[in-house]
């Protein structure tokens, strides 16, 4: 499908903000998330971007593949510095965007003391993490993101010891409880989505967050023409669940009726490649179990006091 | 809050952290990103005074980490506008890795560090340690030795770092406690001759979706040396505009610093030469009065920029001396102390001396500098004070 074509049935800009050309692997998930969140923000906007994947495949001097202002500091501080660029913005009285982006080390790991600080504060910015389970630029180690029995170069799957040992941070949680303004989980299979949420994103007024399932074919072994199909598997099977918390009350926007077995998503991995059938179950029993509690909270409407 | 009255245009009784607070305050930075540390805190306690007052028309950025002011301060700055942080010690040790960030990406911010010793034993009193430890991040370093000099320097600091000659962030390093804490006379300009003398940000380049650029971006084997020798060159040339400006402000405010660069008192006929840093020269003018009266021709050269390194003017205010001591306030453990070995290496053919003194706060007395002039070309390496 041609570009244009494409976004015209998406509705989305059909300006490119981040440009071909860049040198991401085959099926990189998270250049594609940076293709549709620069759409969504478009034109006024200013990029505070940490070490990571996308910044190095993009930024390549004297190359760039952003059409948009884009700074890039260090890996922990992008919040920090996307905090300095509001406080900036409200000097000159311009009402620009502020986007930060991150991997999931830049946001679960490392970035996490600034992401705090910038959310506590109140700095009217947009964060998006893509969240492709590890540190992928330096060759797939385990992050704070990553699943229980992924295999990492960190993790490997051993006679011993079978991949990470402990499950995923709740970074949503986290975030919805520092009193962001806006919390939502997104995944590159439901594109038009992802758009949306960014969108509304930007559009409240303080600290917002989202969350970005951002499949990588170099981490997760799967042929590069499977991402957005692995993507909509990790929806569908309920491990991606997508949601928003606005205001301390979680809404799904996507909510799944027929879960899939996990299985099906977990065996298009090689990274899942060697799991033994009690640890599918465990992982099947630990989806179910965040399933079931992620529609008990929205059954209860507020779970998360608003911080005012 | 007792909120502290200045009286502009007139001489107060105040510390140096007010001194160098109110010399930032003049130059009407418009964001501010400051974590507190010992002995830093006055001066931002000042900043947030004037800010809270509606004194200082600015934002102030209470951040969560020194990690994290520095790195505000990088998108402050880079967004276009006129910005400041401030440290100590661990602080600024925390900032190690921004620092070389901010003058890569050549962004002219400017940040007072209350200088205090690094830990462990953690220490929060004064020696040079934690600024010479960051002496290679491309930072212009700029120490001074009185409270009119802090509040005289922070002026100069913005002119010096933001001329498109320089884009480079700069330092202010000054004794913590020391200075900080001590009050002395300091003359305080009036506003409307700051305003005279410095310039609005003009800054070189900027984010701003009108004309988008794509700052910090990756440099691979193939430009990173010459973005590196680019970075080195603008370093070694800010020397002359640290000069020019020093030039420029007396002129306009009657008070000078030397040449910008170094300061010296006694050295022209001077046998015996003590090079010092920061505060310790007040002690070492004294020394050197007394020492005369005895009949020892000494003189004391007071490095003021220790980066850009003043090498020209450092040889030639050394040029008739036989020796030189030099009081390092800081110990690059397991060599020297830093200035003593940069000393060295510039003044091949003169005896050098290196006197380590002062560190964590330990007293730099009278005769601790007496007995350095007297040792001064027959010792290497040798601690004082201990």
């Amino acid at each position: 499908m041609g570009g244009n074509l494409m976004n015209k049935i998406l509705g989305m800009d059909r300006k490119e903000y981040f440009m071909k050309g860049h040198n991401a692997c085959n099926g990189c998930g998270p250049a594609i998330i940076m293709r549709i969140i620069t759409k969504a923000a478009g034109p006024d906007t200013i990029i505070a971007h940490a070490t990571g994947c996308m910044e190095v495949v993009s930024t390549l001097y004297p190359n760039t593949a952003w059409k948009l202002p884009w700074i890039h500091a260090n890996f922990e501080n992008a919040a920090a510095v996307g905090a300095g660029i509001e406080t900036a913005l409200k000097r000159l009285k311009k009402k620009t965007k502020v986007l930060v982006i991150a991997g999931d080390g830049g946001t679960y790991d490392i970035g996490l003391q600034a992401l705090s600080g910038a959310v506590e504060r109140g700095h009217d910015l947009l964060f998006v993490c893509y969240d492709n389970e590890a540190y992928a630029n330096t060759g797939v180690q385990r992050s704070g993101a990553t699943p229980k029995f992924a295999d990492t170069t960190s993790t490997p799957y051993g006679k011993k010891v079978h991949g990470k040992t402990q499950n995923r941070k709740p970074i949503e949680f986290i975030m919805a409880a520092h009193g962001a303004k806006y919390v939502a989980t997104a995944a590159i299979g439901y594109y038009n989505d992802l758009h949306d949420k960014v969108k509304k994103g930007l559009a409240v007024k303080g600290p917002a967050f989202i969350k970005v399932h951002a499949p990588c074919t170099l981490g997760w072994k799967y042929p590069y023409d499977k991402t957005i199909e692995i993507s909509k598997l990790a929806v569908q099977t309920g491990l991606a669940p997508l949601y928003e918390i606005v205001d301390g009350e979680l809404k799904f926007t996507k909510k799944v009726g027929n879960r899939l077995p996990v299985i099906k998503y977990l065996g298009m991995q090689g990274r899942y490649k060697k799991l033994a059938k009690k640890e599918v179950e465990e992982i099947q029993d630990y989806c179910d179990e965040h399933y079931k509690f992620l529609l008990s909270l929205e059954k209860k409407g507020r779970v998360f006091p608003r911080i005012f | 809050m007792a909120f502290v009255k200045f009286k502009y245009g007139k001489t107060n009784v105040i510390s140096g952290s007010d001194a160098i607070a109110i010399g930032i305050k003049l130059a009407r930075p418009e964001v501010l990103s400051v974590y507190p540390i010992t002995p830093q805190t006055i001066i931002a306690e000042r900043l947030a005074q004037f800010v809270n007052n509606g004194e200082l028309d600015a934002e102030m950025i209470r951040v969560e980490g020194e990690h994290s002011a520095i790195s505000a301060a990088i998108g402050s700055q880079a967004t276009g506008v006129r910005t400041i942080s401030a440290t100590s010690s661990q602080g600024l040790a925390l900032m190690h890795e921004v620092l070389f960030t901010v003058s890569g990406m050549r962004l002219p911010i400017i940040m007072p560090v209350a200088n205090r010793a690094l830990s462990a034993p953690i220490n929060i009193w004064n020696d040079h340690q934690d600024s010479i430890s960051q002496r290679d991040a491309g930072w212009i370093q700029l120490y001074v030795e009185s409270g009119q000099e802090a509040l005289d320097t922070a002026i100069q600091a913005f002119k010096i770092g933001e001329d498109h000659e320089v884009l480079l962030p700069v330092m202010i390093c000054l004794d913590g406690f020391q200075l900080t804490h001590v009050y002395e006379p300091v003359n305080i300009p009036s506003q409307k001759l700051v305003d005279s003398f410095l310039p609005k940000y003009n800054p070189f380049f900027k984010l701003d979706p009108k004309k988008p650029v794509t700052m910090g971006p990756v440099g691979g084997p193939d430009s990173y040396m010459e973005l590196r020798k680019d970075l080195h060159e603008a370093m070694l040339n800010s020397a002359k505009i640290i000069k020019k400006v020093n030039d420029e402000f007396a002129k306009k405010f009657g008070r000078s610093y030397g040449d910008g660069l170094i300061e010296t008192y006694k050295s022209k006929d001077a046998e015996t030469l003590v090079i010092c840093i920061g505060g310790v020269a007040s002690t070492a003018r004294e020394v050197i009065d007394d020492l005369r009266k005895k009949g020892l021709k000494a003189g004391m050269v007071r490095i003021k920029c220790y980066r850009p390194f003043p090498s020209a003017s450092l040889e030639k205010a050394c040029v008739n001396a036989k020796n030189v001591a030099v009081i390092d306030r800081n110990i690059s453990l397991g060599a020297s102390g830093a200035v003593y070995n940069e000393v060295k290496a510039l003044l091949p053919k003169k005896k050098v001396s290196g006197f380590i003194m002062g560190l964590g706060g330990r007293d730099v007395k009278k005769e601790h500098i007496a007995y350095a002039i007297k040792k001064a070309g027959k010792k290497v390496v040798e601690w004082v004070g201990i």
